[in-house]
């Protein structure tokens, strides 16, 4: 079975971000940039179902600048075989991505696609869902567990309550959750074997996709500063904060 | 989110643009590499080293390593931690492929070991005491010993110890006592003791391959009768090799890595193999010696950032008080960073740490020039640099890197003399390094007793003209800090020759009594070229990072390499105040 994983180049969960000056967007030159980590955990399970005997082929796709190349180069050395990358500099909203990821699953033919629960730059948290929808696959989102059968995966699935177990019908998209696997790191080895292996580049125009922005973004501000904290004596004044000022109990 | 002890940018800097390291993936030893690679290694070296060598930095210097049922036992979470350094391949990140090695150039694998120095020098001085223990072998071991030893060792499953110095000899080498004796079966017996000796004895690896200074019977005395011997935990066949663990040494810092007094051949069966000609002991580790000696100013240098990096966070974040003329007191306080004094105390870690990051990591450049350099005179010329800069390296990156973590405290104010606060345990870690590898008194002796007289000055020369080519390069854009260097060589020069004709004059211990003011001087010298040569490169950032380069360079412009002018007239006085100071006047 192939399987085909999205992985996106994001601001390193390391940097402190900070907004443009002129409230467009968050800086990012001269950023560090890397893997968006529920991405690395999904080229993880993909690596895992590979070593498993149940995966024959990983498929690692990233959109986005010439830079992309650098990420689609990490999940090959953590185990992805080959890599396409999508390039544009334009603007990609989740729509766009689905659309593109649609269009590449049609090509392609995996029988899983395994993509992040959200990326930790805009956190939206919409890709997979829309992905499924558009390809019309059953969809099993926030996984923390997986297996893999022949024509079907059982999915641990964390919700609000706890977990949920469901089970689906190949093929599927797979969003992951934290839980789900501990990424390896990329090891000097194989981070040189992953220099030959194939990355195809190709365009959204070319694969007939407009990835024209559907929402505006009109300003990006700072969060608002945290307040300092005070200095409670007693365990009852704490409660008695709790109530009265924090409203909480 | 965890705070960058060595910024990835920092390093990107040092690299390509300083050094301009993408260079080397045009000789053939590099020709599988590309800028995407290194980047590559040096990500995975911080991940690991902020996921699996931080974390317990702590923990290991509070449960410090004892003796249990005759066996070391240290926290859990070192052996995990080496593992898992083993398995992403950095036991062999420089050596050949046929080793499993990834071929790095000797600069990015010390770029990437700065990672972890700063994250835990403790655990990871297992890891470089057996890389360095494996380059000798390496170089020096006949094949059979290879076989058996190397590529474990490049795997991470043997670990390596360095096992010269003796309760009786620690500066002076050539005052050891360990024995051997051949053997008609071709290995020797050995007998006597080390001390001080890291990584002695545990049970993080397989075994322990202890390189061993002793004297052959009959050898000649002093350092020219000196051999070195390969001495396993257990022999080939799995056999005890009568190395035993006679103590612990309870130390001030660097706690996680076990310090071991070691017995050898109590029961007459130790067994050593020679390494190296016999009676060339010494002369095969020093040939190491520039390698490890720059690892020690590189650890400095990685421990000084980790203290200006945390002191920095800390400053930013510390109310306390009001700008000078801020009258009203209903005013909040306001973050340390903003008072001048601390601002003072900042950059001076900043002007240490990433100028002793520069210097080393241009000592590493000239590692890899001095084996790689297309032609044999830039090769000559490469290892009559690295010879000069060893002892300056060393010494000052260490000096300076422990002033460093000083002021780090002193940022903290009453918290950072508590255990609460990771910057003490940086500075007790980083007393070490003024101290082993050659004390740093031993290190300014080397360097105007041998190195800057050395083949008629040609080292020091030619260093000299490393820095008049950068402050001509210098000259147009930044042409007081040219006209300041120059002057500083200069002063090297006429002290240089004022000493020598003292030599002539009043013999050797006035010649050298004021080695460590020579020291000092070069030091900062260099300390101002390498800032000038960082200044250079910065020129095309506009930004904050850039300005903050330029203004480091700067301070030391300023506050640091004007101190040269004294130390030159103390130096060209010939004052022997020191040397004419008698014991009972104490
Ligand atoms: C934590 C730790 C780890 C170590 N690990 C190892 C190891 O793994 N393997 C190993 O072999 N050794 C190791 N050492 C030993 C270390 O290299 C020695 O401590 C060091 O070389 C100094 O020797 P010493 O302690 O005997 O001091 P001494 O040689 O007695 O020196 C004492 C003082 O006298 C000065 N002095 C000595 N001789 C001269 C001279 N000729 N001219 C001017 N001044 C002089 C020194 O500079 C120093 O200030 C370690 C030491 C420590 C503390």
């Amino acid at each position: 079975m192939k399987v085909l994983v999205a992985v996106k180049r994001v601001v390193d969960y390391n940097v402190k971000i900070r907004v443009k000056s002129d409230n467009t967007g968050v800086e990012t030159a001269n950023v560090k940039m890397s893997m968006n980590p529920f991405d690395e955990i999904g080229v993880e399970e993909a690596v895992r179902l590979k070593e498993a005997g149940k995966a024959t082929e990983i498929v690692a796709v990233s959109m986005g600048p010439q830079a992309c190349q650098e990420t689609i180069r990490t999940a090959l050395a953590m185990g992805a075989d080959r890599g396409i990358l999508v390039l544009t500099d334009a603007e990609l909203q989740p729509l766009a991505v689905a659309k593109i990821l649609k269009v590449l699953c049609d090509k392609e033919q995996p029988g899983l696609v395994i993509l992040g629960k959200q990326a930790i730059d805009d956190d939206c948290n919409q890709t997979g869902q829309m992905l499924a929808a558009l390809l019309d696959w059953p969809q099993a989102t926030f996984a923390s567990k997986l297996e893999l059968g022949v024509s079907d995966a059982r999915v641990t699935r964390e919700i609000d309550g706890g977990l949920e177990t469901i089970t689906v019908t190949l093929p599927a998209v797979l969003t992951t959750d934290l839980r789900l696997n501990e990424p390896r790191y990329a090891s000097l080895p194989n981070i040189m074997k992953a220099k030959k292996k194939p990355i195809d580049t190709v365009d959204p125009a070319s694969l007939g996709v407009d990835v024209a922005p559907r929402l505006s973004t009109l300003k990006v501000n700072e969060p608002a500063k945290r307040q300092a904290g005070v200095k409670v004596a007693t365990v009852a004044d704490l409660v008695a904060k709790l109530k009265t000022e924090a409203k909480v109990i | 989110m965890t705070l960058e002890l060595v910024p990835a940018r920092e390093l990107a800097f040092q690299l390509y643009d300083v050094l301009g390291v993408e260079a080397l993936c045009q000789r053939p030893p590099f020709a599988e590499h590309s800028r995407a690679t290194f980047d590559a290694a040096l990500e995975t070296a911080q991940r690991l080293a902020d996921d699996l060598f931080r974390p317990h930095n702590r923990k290991a210097d509070l449960e410090e390593p004892r003796i249990e049922n005759g066996k070391v036992r240290l926290v859990p979470e070192v052996k995990a931690a080496l593992a898992a350094f083993a398995e992403a391949g950095f036991f062999a990140a420089h050596r050949h492929e046929s080793l499993g090695g990834m071929q790095l150039p000797w600069t990015v694998a010390q770029a990437c070991a700065t990672h972890f120095h700063a994250a835990n020098v403790a655990t990871f001085s297992y890891a470089f005491l057996t890389i360095a223990a494996a380059n000798l072998l390496e170089v020096f071991a006949a094949d059979d010993l290879k076989r058996l030893y190397l590529k474990p060792m490049a795997e991470g499953r043997f670990f390596g110890t360095m096992a010269l110095s003796e309760p009786q000899a620690g500066s002076s080498l050539a005052d050891i006592r360990t024995r051997a004796t051949p053997t008609p079966e071709g290995f020797f017996r050995i007998e006597g003791g080390k001390m001080w000796i890291s990584a002695g004895e545990h049970e993080l690896s397989e075994n322990i391959v202890h390189l061993v200074l002793a004297r052959i019977q009959g050898a000649p005395a002093g350092i020219k009768g000196i051999s070195l011997f390969l001495v396993p935990r257990f022999r080939p066949d799995g056999a005890f090799n009568d190395v035993r663990l006679a103590g612990l040494n309870h130390k001030m810092g660097w706690r996680g890595t076990v310090n071991t007094v070691l017995k050898l051949g109590e029961s007459g069966d130790c067994r050593g193999w020679l390494v190296g000609p016999a009676n060339q002991g010494l002369a095969c580790m020093f040939h190491m010696m520039n390698e490890a000696r720059i690892v020690i100013g590189l650890s400095a240098a990685a421990m000084a950032m980790a203290g200006y990096r945390l002191s920095l966070d800390y400053a930013k974040n510390r109310p306390q008080g009001r700008a000078p003329d801020a009258k009203d007191p209903a005013q909040p306080q306001m973050p340390i960073i903003g008072h001048t004094d601390v601002k003072r105390m900042l950059l001076a870690q900043k002007a240490a740490a990433e100028g002793a990051l520069a210097l080393g990591l241009y000592c590493a450049r000239l590692v890899d020039e001095q084996k790689t350099a297309e032609d044999e005179s830039e090769r000559r010329d490469a290892g009559l640099l690295l010879d000069i800069l060893t002892p300056i390296m060393k010494a000052w990156s260490s000096e300076l890197g422990l002033k460093a973590n000083d002021q780090a405290i002193q940022i903290h104010g009453g918290y950072g003399y508590t255990r609460d606060y990771p910057v003490e345990q940086l500075y007790r870690d980083n007393r070490l390094n003024p101290i082993h590898e050659g004390t740093n008194g031993i290190q300014s002796i080397d360097l105007l007793g041998r190195k800057a007289v050395m083949a008629d000055g040609a080292a020091l020369k030619l260093l000299l003209a490393e820095f008049r080519a950068t402050a001509k390069a210098a000259h147009a854009d930044l042409p007081d800090y040219a006209l300041a260097l120059g002057e500083a060589i200069d002063r090297i020069e006429t002290v240089t020759l004022r000493l020598l004709a003292g030599r002539e004059a009043h013999g050797g211990p006035l010649f050298l009594a004021n080695a460590w003011a020579y020291l000092e001087m070069l030091g900062h010298t260099t300390m101002a070229w390498i800032w000038l040569t960082q200044a250079l490169a910065a020129r095309p950032y506009a930004d904050e990072f850039g300005k903050g380069k330029l203004q480091a360079c700067r301070y030391v412009f300023a506050w640091e390499l004007p101190k040269t002018k004294a130390l030159a007239d103390l130096l060209a006085s010939l004052d022997s105040t020191t040397l004419d100071m008698h014991e009972a006047w104490f």
